[in-house]
């Protein structure tokens, strides 16, 4: 589980994120959904300890993420895998040297012993028959599928996805959302996704937090979401006229 | 891990300079012995003295100096806009996630392959240097190779290749630190990544050439 409390975020003057607070349960997908520019990006790096907090605690499990020291985060970055936003495999490496990464640097695993851990990783997200090839010769959703891929190698508890689907056509996005809802039971982690993907919102929408200029402003499921008063949250959800008259038709 | 990563660095940064370090040092010797030649035709100076001054006009300065700014905008560009590049693709961050300091893990082994590899360099250069003033210098009629030979072995003084090496040595910290800092700094987009190698070469060459002056006066006064 993560508990954020109270964070708030300013770069310069310009204040980023306000007092916000959340509970992300394991087992399940939540999102952080918002308009771009809202702060959801800048939430999600402060959750990771890839930016610092100006104000508010954040805690992994009851252990206070924002107060330990160099080495504590070292370790408990262990238990986190990220897919980014643009997949952030490594260039110089195949895909089964950026799967491999995670386990040479942090296990004492023999080379037969990680490879199947690659292998099984790997066929997990359907990718077969292209170790040897480097992120350059794949597609967008293979990479997608590369980088999670990598992100579970060492069996996190914590999952976090900048926008999984940027990107990619609609089909494929189903594909990443249900190989992310799948593994996320599957390893029962808690996994953070950020998007402003409405398919995802409404098939992984199992809690749902939506961010405007920087501050919480409504948090539900996907069933609620439909039912909301949240003018804003509204705006941004029904935003276009298919939205607006399913939201029409369900009331 | 990193030990595999500085061995392919030197591949990288090292090996693959040895071409571009043969050919220009091959061509600035028999420049330099040409214009040597043509600077001291004089019945008083002995032929010879084209080899010695060649010789030493490679040694204490082009072997190291020129060599150290080409080589600025060969890898200095290359470190910048590779490190660059994983800056603005996340790929830096993706190290920092996982729990490695991402300037540890991709600076250090660039910064070692270059200090280790660039006095080899130097070597080369030194040895190609002379044996391009040979090659041209007897070719073009200016100087008879007994005489070349003889004279590059005049009044050696071996501190000089001493000297030599250790201005590589710091020229290559320079090249590597600065790029590495200019890359690993970038904000924005491909655009930024450009500016950053661009500053990288730029900034790197003016260090050496300030600290050319610097270590000149220091080692040999």
């Amino acid at each position: 589980m993560i508990r954020a409390e109270h964070i708030s975020k300013s770069f310069g003057d310009r204040r980023v994120l306000t007092d916000i607070s959340a509970v992300f349960e394991p087992g399940k997908t939540n999102l952080i959904i918002g308009k771009s520019g809202s702060g959801k990006t800048v939430f999600l790096k402060c959750l990771v300890g890839l930016l610092d907090v100006d104000e508010g605690e954040i805690y992994y499990n009851d252990v206070p993420f924002t107060r330990l020291d160099f080495r504590g985060k070292k370790e408990l970055r262990q238990k986190m895998g990220m897919l980014f936003q643009g997949s952030a495999l490594f260039d110089s490496m195949t895909v089964e040297e950026n799967v491999r990464f995670p386990l040479d640097m942090f296990t004492g695993m023999s080379y037969p012993e990680k490879l199947d851990r690659v292998n099984f990783c790997l066929d997990r997200v359907n990718i077969v028959n292209s170790n040897r090839l480097f992120p350059s010769e794949l597609s967008g959703g293979m990479k997608k599928r590369v980088a999670i891929a990598r992100a579970i190698a060492l069996k996190p508890r914590f999952l976090f996805c900048d926008e999984p689907n940027s990107g990619l056509d609609p089909k494929t996005s189903i594909v990443i959302d249900e190989l992310i809802r799948e593994i996320t039971v599957e390893l029962n982690m808690t996994t953070i996704v950020n998007t402003h993907d409405m398919n995802s919102v409404m098939e992984n929408g199992e809690k749902i937090i939506f961010i405007e200029e920087g501050e919480k402003c409504w948090e539900g499921n996907r069933n609620e979401i439909l039912k909301s008063d949240c003018s804003k949250l509204n705006d941004f959800v029904f935003a276009n006229s298919l939205a607006r008259q399913l939201k029409d038709s369900s009331k | 891990m990193y030990y595999r990563q500085t061995m392919k660095e030197l591949v990288s940064l090292g090996l693959r300079s040895i071409g571009i370090v043969t050919i220009i040092s091959f061509f600035m010797g028999a420049v330099i012995t040409l214009q040597t030649a043509y600077n001291t035709e004089n019945p008083i100076y002995p032929t010879y003295l084209i080899g010695l001054g060649a010789r030493d006009s490679i040694i204490l300065e082009f072997s190291s100096t020129i060599v150290a700014l080409i080589l600025a905008g060969k890898v200095g560009s290359n470190i910048a806009s590779e490190i660059g590049t994983m800056r603005v693709t996340e790929q830096i961050d993706a190290l920092e996630l996982m729990g490695i300091n991402s300037a540890s893990y991709i600076i250090l082994p660039k910064v070692v392959a270059t200090v280790i590899f660039n006095p080899f360099l130097t070597l080369i250069s030194i040895i190609t240097g002379i044996i391009g003033g040979w090659i041209v210098g007897t070719s073009a009629g200016v100087i008879t190779s007994q005489d070349y030979i003889y004279g590059i072995q005049y009044a050696f003084i071996p501190y000089y290749i001493t000297y030599s090496l250790i201005k590589t040595v710091f020229f290559a910290f320079i090249i590597s630190t600065v790029s590495a800092h200019q890359g690993y700094h970038v904000e924005g987009g491909s655009l930024e990544v450009g500016r950053a190698s661009t500053k990288a070469v730029v900034y790197s060459s003016v260090t050496i050439l300030l600290f050319n002056v610097i270590l000149t006066q220091l080692l040999l006064s």
